[in-house]
């Protein structure tokens, strides 16, 4: 009897635990079909945010171009967006941003490029794993300190050689940003060289090249695409920089080649007109996003070139 | 061994190698350059701002003289925008992580989010601050508030979290997961109690260091219009804040007016690099103290 009391024991506990398992089931199963319904909508925010950028940027901008005509916008050479009969040409803005991005990069080019063949070809294991991490720290020093550097130290110093040099110009900054670049040339150019196979150095030294030869006529070609492509990334992060042109360039809207003078670049004239000196509604308010939507393109050109230029020209070992 | 030695006092030869060793001076002070500049910029902040800094000027509030300034308010609005960055970054680019390596199939769609999030990555910071001003300010109505600031860096770091998110998440090895599977789990069930807790250190390092790009972050502040000179402190999401970055920045315009303004900057400079460094310092020590090499 004992045995068939327990028997019935657990064949109620099994039934009991059966229902429990399909209550349990039910849950998981909800769990299990809502979780990627939750993650799928963040992901999706990614997306969103792009579309809020576009939309945004593009519907001010339409409204802008409403009131000044498209043409005028870019071919105008006076920017005059305070005064009576306000004008809004954007070439001030764009040389400004060309100038000080060609600056930077007469600067980031050349020696982050070296840097990436000494890291890469010459130095030991030992160095490298000293100086990279530096290196790196370079790169995660905020913007803003860099633009107290330039305006601070830097325009000073520049002041003292070369006296006709303005309180403000976009020389000091653009040299600044060129050591901010440095970094990142330094290590993408780096990876693209060191994904070079040894094989074919050895090769070239074994043939009696020194590694100078090696460096430049078999490394150096073998990696050029991704060189190039960290050119394009670091010209794209010039044009996008914005607090070290603000504060050390000054705003002044001259469309002038001289770089002793004072320049604005796009980044820091919507600083300055955001600033609080637009009432929203207003000819000057759009422009900020007339100018935020042309930066945004000039970036996304260059990132999509990178890209472009990094997959197309890969030379596959 | 005569026709060696001769090749090699060779003068073409000689020439050849000298080249090569001048050459490799020259890539070496280059690398130097970019670390002689960063000395150069820690000595002169040092230098300015050291004397600065002590405990009144930690725990001051803001004033127009000099003397008795302090960063306080700054030093707090740094910390609410955080508490706003930290969960939203951590939820959204996590979940994004997870979606897209461990849920998405392989397709179009996957590879345009993906591609749509190394385009964002390349979006200069200043164009997160117009959208932010547009959405979060004016349509949302937050105005200059710990929320606006907080919610536009957070969709700034978002794609760095992402990218490292699910880099560390593809690091996890297949057989940890396969194993749990193969014991009944299910797939969200695996997700949570296997692969979660094994990327969970580099997710952390990741995140940190995303947190330390948004803490450093300026330009987007000052497109939403972040006051100058903020007496009250920040007490919730709601309130007016002012940040370190954007002290530093009103500080170096204005030393030009008043020239202690730039001892100012420099002693807030050195309280921002501290922040960072020790964020870092914590990253390495995560990643080094409880990654795991499968």
């Amino acid at each position: 009897m004992a045995n068939s009391d327990s028997n019935n024991n657990t064949a109620v506990n099994v039934s009991e635990m059966i229902a429990q398992n399909k209550k349990k089931k039910n849950l998981s199963n909800f769990t299990e079909k809502s979780v990627p319904v939750i993650l799928f909508l963040l992901a999706s925010i990614t997306v969103l945010t792009t579309i809020g950028i576009l939309y945004t940027l593009i519907t001010e901008a339409i409204h802008f171009f409403m009131e000044v005509p498209i043409w005028d916008f870019f071919t105008g050479t006076e920017l005059r967006p305070l005064s009576q009969n306000p004008e809004f040409g954007l070439l001030p803005l764009l040389n400004g941003t060309i100038i000080s991005s060609v600056i930077a990069m007469l600067v980031a080019g050349p020696i982050g490029l070296m840097s990436a063949i000494y890291l890469s070809e010459y130095a030991s294991d030992r160095v490298r794993r000293v100086l990279k991490p530096l290196l790196e720290v370079l790169a995660g020093i905020p913007t803003i300190v860099y633009g107290f550097f330039a305006f601070t130290f830097v325009t000073p110093i520049i002041r003292a050689i070369w006296p006709q040099v303005e309180a403000t110009n976009i020389l000091s900054p653009g040299l600044v940003m060129g050591v901010m670049i440095i970094p990142m040339i330094a290590s993408l150019s780096e990876d693209a060289m060191t994904s070079v196979p040894n094989a074919m150095r050895e090769g070239s030294l074994a043939m009696g090249a020194t590694k100078l030869e090696t460096t430049f006529k078999v490394v150096i070609p073998a990696a050029f695409s991704g060189i190039i492509a960290s050119f394009v990334l670091g010209i794209s992060r010039a044009i996008g920089e914005t607090m070290i042109v603000t504060i050390a360039s000054g705003s002044s809207k001259n469309f002038t080649f001289d770089i002793t003078e004072s320049m604005q670049t796009m980044t820091a004239y919507i600083v300055e007109v955001s600033g609080g000196e637009a009432a929203a509604g207003t000819t000057i308010y759009y422009s900020l996003y007339a100018v935020a939507l042309t930066l945004f393109v000039f970036t996304l050109i260059m990132n999509l070139l990178a890209r472009y230029v990094s997959r197309k020209f890969r030379e596959e070992y | 061994m005569d026709k060696l030695e001769s090749i090699k006092s060779s003068s073409k030869m000689n020439a050849r190698i000298r080249k090569n060793s001048i050459w490799k001076s020259i890539f070496f002070l280059s690398t130097l350059v970019g670390l002689v500049v960063l000395a150069i910029l820690i000595v002169r902040v040092l230098g300015q701002g050291l004397a600065w800094l002590d405990w009144d000027f930690l725990t001051g509030r803001l004033s127009t003289s000099a003397e008795r300034a302090g960063i306080m308010g700054a030093i707090l609005g740094t910390v609410w925008v955080m508490i706003v960055v930290i969960p939203v970054t951590l939820i959204v680019g996590v979940g994004t992580a997870i979606y897209l390596e461990l849920y998405a199939k392989k397709g179009k769609f996957q590879s345009f989010i993906a591609t749509n999030i190394s385009n964002l990555a390349g979006v200069p910071s200043i164009v997160y601050g117009l959208l932010g001003l547009t959405v979060f300010s004016r349509l949302m109505g937050l105005g200059n508030a710990v929320l606006a600031g907080g919610l536009t860096l957070a969709l700034l770091v978002l794609p760095i979290l992402i990218v490292s998110a699910q880099e560390a998440l593809r690091a996890v090895p297949g057989y940890l997961s396969e194993a749990s599977l193969a014991m009944g789990a299910t797939k969200w069930q695996t997700i949570r109690r296997v692969v979660l807790p094994a990327a969970i250190p580099s997710i952390l390092t990741g995140s940190i260091l995303a947190l330390s790009r948004a803490i450093g972050e300026t330009a987007p502040l000052t497109v939403l219009g972040i006051p100058a000179l903020l007496i009250p402190f920040p007490n919730g999401l709601f309130d007016t804040f002012t940040a370190l970055p954007m002290q530093i920045y009103y500080w170096t315009l204005d030393s030009s007016l008043v020239a202690e303004y730039a001892n100012l900057a420099a002693a807030t400079i050195i309280v921002l690099l501290l922040l960072l460094f020790i964020l870092n310092s914590v990253a390495i020590f995560i990643r080094n103290k409880f990654q795991q090499r499968y």
